[in-house]
């Protein structure tokens, strides 16, 4: 903070983020609404718990080493070099905590490093950080009603701290290395947070294995519907409404942005290329819109799957909505749409995948399907503003999509839920899944509802003994 | 006495650096930190294996199933 336009900048963008995290936390209580209203009465306690307590282990662990894996790992690391220092972002930084922006105490850092991470670096943590509880979340529906809370309790922090980071470290930072070598470009996410959670939470889905009762004995797929459809349309309102806050976490708000002579502040995408907010307000819009209508269409107007389908249609363009037109956008999320539906219900027919809340399918397929579109849409643009790396490209991005779904989602998910499940920690046994996952909490309510009753006509009792 | 290194505000505000108490021992309070999330995860996960094994036993029987599949409350079963 050298004079006061720096100064104005950096307290500006400190705020900016901040504001930007209060957004995202709705889309948090959304996921939570959605899943609830999603799950049967005897469940409800257990998916909401499930959920909510992503809130604080992924927290605490992306506190500890994600934040960190975001600045060592864009090169791989030993892909194309080797880890990179990060001293601001170890969780024993003292840029981690308090910090006024003074002189350092520890070696490793220099006065630059504290004059500019002292104010930036939580509030970029916590945007970040929404994104993993994000990752998380998206996972969480899918395996409702069946997974044990601990098993999926290790499996959110291996998502929300470990591989989505990964995959924003390599894709989704500045110098990354699939940014410099492949031009990948995924401005709004739909690869490095929703084909990863995707292609995670179908890798669970695997080993977890379906639903009681969710295929007939010819394998024919019953509809396990919301059971509290309200719930559900007021949480995908929420994850709409954290989704601004989502899009505009996925900018910095305010630099320089002209090489040479000159000044011209503007907003960027996380690639450091110019975009502004009204282009990324218009194409959320118009994208949100053209999912919305083609998913009423093709479901024949299930409210359940046009609001997913707006949620889809905006995964689908995120990736290069800083750049498309709107019109463009609102095509891309209705045909993507269109795609992620019929795809859902065909692997669910085909490989008996038992996903409750069509988490793979909204975030999964419409992530990869989002990336692989921006490939070709955005062809020859670059990605960044080095002339050093790579434009985008078809096969660029196609390639990027496979490692965010398969490589980072997919695999770990299927390898480590497999883990879980050799040692007998996955699922819950049978009987406590058809009794219900909150069955001592049930049994405990309705011990104590009978209690009252009892007390209450013994008031009866005491205040007209003989029954006038 | 004091925990921190700062005891006024007047002065070179510019010189402030790191402002918690106890500057220095962010390496074992990171390491502290570390074992009380691991331990928490080790802790929930012995919890809920007891929890399971005493649900199985007082409910896991076909009186029970039963029950619930039998609920007149199709949001119960």
């Amino acid at each position: 903070m050298d004079n006061e336009l720096g100064a104005l900048g950096i307290i500006f963008t400190e705020f900016y983020y901040w504001v930007t995290v209060v957004f995202m936390f709705l889309i948090h209580v959304g996921f939570c609404m959605y899943e609830v209203g999603a799950t049967r009465q005897k469940n409800h306690m257990h998916t909401l718990m499930k959920n909510t307590m992503i809130i604080p282990l992924v927290t605490v662990s992306f506190y500890f080493f994600g934040w960190w894996i975001y600045f060592a790992f864009p090169n791989g690391p030993w892909i194309i070099g080797d880890l990179l220092a990060a001293p601001f972002a170890t969780a024993n930084s003292e840029l981690m905590g308090t910090h006024l922006g003074g002189p350092p105490v520890q070696g490793a850092l220099t006065p630059e490093d504290t004059a500019f991470w002292a104010r930036i670096n939580g509030v970029f943590f916590a945007a970040f950080l929404l994104f993993s509880w994000t990752a998380a979340s998206i996972v969480s529906g899918a395996v409702i009603e069946r997974i044990r809370s601990s098993a999926f309790w290790i499996l959110a922090v291996l998502i929300g701290s470990v591989f989505w980071i990964i995959d924003a470290s390599w894709g989704w930072h500045p110098d990354g290395w699939m940014v410099q070598k492949l031009g990948y470009h995924d401005a709004y996410a739909s690869g490095v947070i929703h084909a990863v959670a995707g292609g995670f939470a179908l890798g669970v889905l695997i080993p977890l294995g379906a639903r009681i009762g969710k295929f007939d004995k010819d394998g024919n797929p019953r509809n396990i519907g919301p059971r509290n459809p309200w719930l559900v349309t007021v949480g995908l309102f929420l994850i709409y409404t954290g989704f601004w806050g989502f899009y505009a976490a996925c900018n910095v708000p305010m630099i320089d942005i002209q090489t040479g002579d000159g000044v011209i502040f503007s907003a960027t995408n996380i690639y450091l290329g110019p975009t502004t907010l009204s282009a990324i307000t218009l194409n959320f819009l118009m994208s949100l819109a053209g999912g919305m209508m083609a998913a009423y269409l093709v479901s024949k107007g299930d409210a359940f799957w046009t609001y997913s389908g707006g949620l889809a249609g905006i995964i689908g363009a995120s990736a290069g909505n800083d750049l498309y037109h709107p019109i463009q956008a609102m095509f891309i999320g209705a045909v993507v749409v269109v795609i992620v539906y019929k795809l859902h219900f065909w692997v669910e027919r085909r490989f008996k995948i038992d996903d409750a809340v069509g988490a793979v399918a909204v975030h999964g397929y419409a992530g990869f399907l989002g990336v692989v579109i921006a490939g070709f849409m955005l062809w020859g643009y670059p990605t960044s503003p080095n002339p050093d790396y790579a434009l985008i490209t078809p096969w660029g991005n196609f390639i990027g999509a496979l490692i965010m779904f398969v490589l980072l989602g997919f695999l770990p998910g299927f390898i480590f839920a497999s883990i879980l499940k050799a040692f007998g920690i996955l699922r819950v046994p049978a009987a406590i899944e058809i009794v219900g996952l909150d069955v001592s909490a049930t049994i405990l309510q309705e011990h104590e509802e009978a209690q009252m009753v009892k007390a209450e006509q013994q008031a009866v009792l005491a205040s007209h003994p003989s029954g006038e | 006495m004091a925990t921190g290194n700062i005891e006024s505000w007047t002065g070179n505000i510019a010189e402030i650096g790191a402002a918690y108490p106890f500057v220095g021992i962010e390496t074992p309070l990171m390491i502290a930190g570390f074992v009380f999330w691991i331990w928490w995860h080790i802790t929930q996960l012995r919890a809920e294996n007891r929890e399971i094994e005493e649900e199985v036993r007082k409910h896991g029987n076909a009186e029970s199933m039963n029950k619930v599949l039998n609920s007149s409350d199709p949001n119960k079963r």
